[in-house]
């Protein structure tokens, strides 16, 4: 079944009421679905072997989306802050293909592979004005429907790849058909290449949810939005969060009563944040979303009545679930996998793997999947008794110093409650006596003084254990993290080599 | 018939696409239900409760999974058996 379809469902159901609120204007379901019909003409017309976007959110993104999917091309939305090499590497990947937006930058990047690009504007006009062919061959969609460049914080870009049968089937299975109310309004700040931005707008598109873009975040923005559109529900990366919070600081007033609910993801939630969060807004519903491009959007969630809970608990156990990333859905199987794949029991960490049909698992070159289609994730984490999932890092970023594996996580965590460090990442350094050890970089608190190296190993030590003591120790002014607020390792790692 | 599959009703409007299926005729309204639709018949009365545009509908067995992506009077049924309603346990919004 093609996603468009769903689209198609909700312009049927509703043809004339709000599906999108971008830069002050408003489509319907109506309008996007023959928009995306208009697009699906210009698609086929281009002989495109990939319908791209290199811009920000907009209506536009929305349209390709779908006319690509009725074209049964896949599309595939492109980081627009990569460096220039990196992007003309991933536009030879996709040749030929339709691109919506940064025309100027393709044309000097890529002038001979064939693309045919349309600035923003032009696109949507085009799509708009296109005249539907009588008896139009829309897809069937039995292929891909997105293509999506990982994005490679340890290694080069992948393109995983999501049929369509994958994201409907994690729309059918998580979202009811028109269940929103017309005041509903979602307001969606992430990146339109990033799995959450385009899970949000399906999602929000089943649901008729009015989706609310902010093409660019910035926290004052964000805040006007919500008070002008009246949003009810967000989605947010942590470092989102923690700047609309420095806003409110600051006093920046804004009326965002109308917020039920935000659900975040995309990065670790530090502790002190959720729970400032909690406290900060105590009618909100918090969610916090696991999930990866590979997976089709979320896997397994924290609910908001689990989150204050959590919160509120006296029983240790309990409260240390506002940590975890909640069950996994009730649609798909997860296990904790040991190094030789045995299935571990709850409490013992290892590799997390999924399996549902939600889950691609594939990417252009190869499938990830074993032969019982599980995927395995390369997240490491834990089950507690309950069930509750916790996250520990990347499988690739655990330490392994003289064949003892080390979570950079355990380490981060504790150092995290000295007063002094705002913020850390402990990684592989090579060790002529172990192989590898532990290396810190860490970020001090303004107006604190820098403690001592023992001071830190100290803790640790009588924390942990004599294993986990960091050989280096080096505090930088900050760490270096991509725009969804993913640590980026790599760089950790070479800082700490220089 | 295969999923993905978009069905006609004969009987009235419903349309519904595919998610799963195996053996048995898939019926609305009283008749099969084709990808063409086929000559309109009256409804009959003993399937005649209605579909419900996005919802989900299975057989006790689980193996046939209907979408109903336009709502009509018929119930959907599969081999005369009046196929239920798939209640998921709702989830909050994700993303």
């Amino acid at each position: 079944m093609n996603i468009a379809l769903l689209l198609e469902m909700a312009a049927d159901a509703a043809t004339d009421r709000i599906a999108l609120v971008c830069d002050g204007k408003r489509w319907t379901y109506g309008e996007l679905l023959a928009a995306a019909r208009g697009a699906y003409e210009l698609i086929v017309d281009s002989g495109a072997s990939h319908v791209a976007l290199l811009d920000e959110s907009s209506e536009a993104s929305v349209i390709a989306l779908f006319g690509a999917a009725l074209a049964g091309v896949p599309y595939c939305p492109l980081n627009y802050r990569l460096a220039d090499a990196d992007l003309a590497g991933l536009l030879g990947r996709i040749a030929p293909a339709l691109i919506v937006g940064d025309a100027a930058r393709v044309a000097r990047l890529t002038p001979d592979q064939g693309h045919v690009v349309y600035p923003r504007a032009e696109f949507t006009l085009a799509a708009q004005e296109a005249v539907a062919s009588d008896g139009a061959d829309y897809d069937a969609g039995e292929g891909v429907a997105i293509q999506l460049f990982t994005s490679g914080t340890t290694a080069a870009p992948k393109a995983a790849i999501l049929r369509h049968s994958n994201l409907v089937s994690y729309i059918l299975g998580t979202v009811e058909f028109a269940s929103a109310e017309e005041s509903d309004a979602a307001l969606v700040s992430v990146p339109p290449y990033h799995i959450a931005g385009i899970a949000a707008l399906i999602s929000s598109i089943y649901a008729q949810r009015r989706i609310v873009l902010l093409p660019a975040f910035a926290p004052d923005a964000w805040l006007k939005l919500v008070d002008a559109e009246r949003a009810t529900n967000a989605f947010v990366v942590p470092t989102m969060l923690s700047r609309i919070i420095h806003a409110l600081d600051k006093g920046i007033y804004a009326d965002i009563s109308s917020l039920r609910s935000i659900a975040y993801g995309g990065g670790k939630m530090p502790l002190e944040l959720i729970q400032r969060a909690l406290d900060l807004f105590p009618d909100t519903g918090f969610t916090n979303a696991y999930g990866l491009t590979e997976t089709s959007s979320t896997v397994a969630l924290l609910g908001p009545e689990e989150h204050r809970a959590a919160h509120g608990a006296s029983d240790p156990k309990v409260r240390a679930r506002l940590a975890s990333v909640g069950k996994p859905l009730p649609t798909i199987e997860l296990e904790i996998r040991g190094e030789s794949g045995e299935v571990l029991p709850h409490g013992q960490p290892g590799e997390i793997y999924v399996r549902g049909d939600q889950v691609s698992g594939e990417y252009r070159e190869k499938s990830a999947l074993d032969a019982d289609g599980w995927f395995p994730t390369r997240d490491a984490g834990y089950l507690d008794e309950d069930g509750y999932l916790f996250l520990s890092g990347r499988a690739d970023d655990v330490i392994v110093r003289g064949g003892e594996n080390i979570s950079p996580g355990e380490i981060e965590d504790v150092l995290l409650t000295h007063p002094a460090i705002a913020d850390v990442a402990a990684v592989a350094i090579p060790s002529a006596e172990w192989g590898e050890a532990v290396g810190l970089a860490a970020v001090l608190r303004g107006g604190c003084d820098q403690p001592g190296d023992e001071e830190l190993k100290e803790l640790i030590r009588a924390r942990l254990r004599s294993s986990r003591v960091p050989e280096r120790i080096l505090f930088v002014p900050s760490l270096p993290y991509n725009e969804m607020g993913k640590l980026l390792r790599r760089e950790v790692k070479l800082i700490l080599a220089e | 018939m295969k999923p993905g599959s978009r069905l006609k009703s004969s009987a009235c409007d419903t349309e519904v696409v595919v998610i799963r299926c195996g053996s048995g005729t898939i019926q609305c309204g009283g008749a099969a239900m084709s990808e063409g639709g086929g000559d309109a018949v009256e409804l009959n009365p003993d399937f005649a409760g209605g579909s419900v545009m996005g919802k989900r509908y299975v057989d006790a067995a689980g193996t046939t999974e209907l979408l109903c992506v336009k709502p009509g009077k018929g119930s959907l049924a599969l081999d005369g058996t009046v196929l239920v309603l798939k209640e998921a346990k709702p989830l909050p919004a994700s993303d």
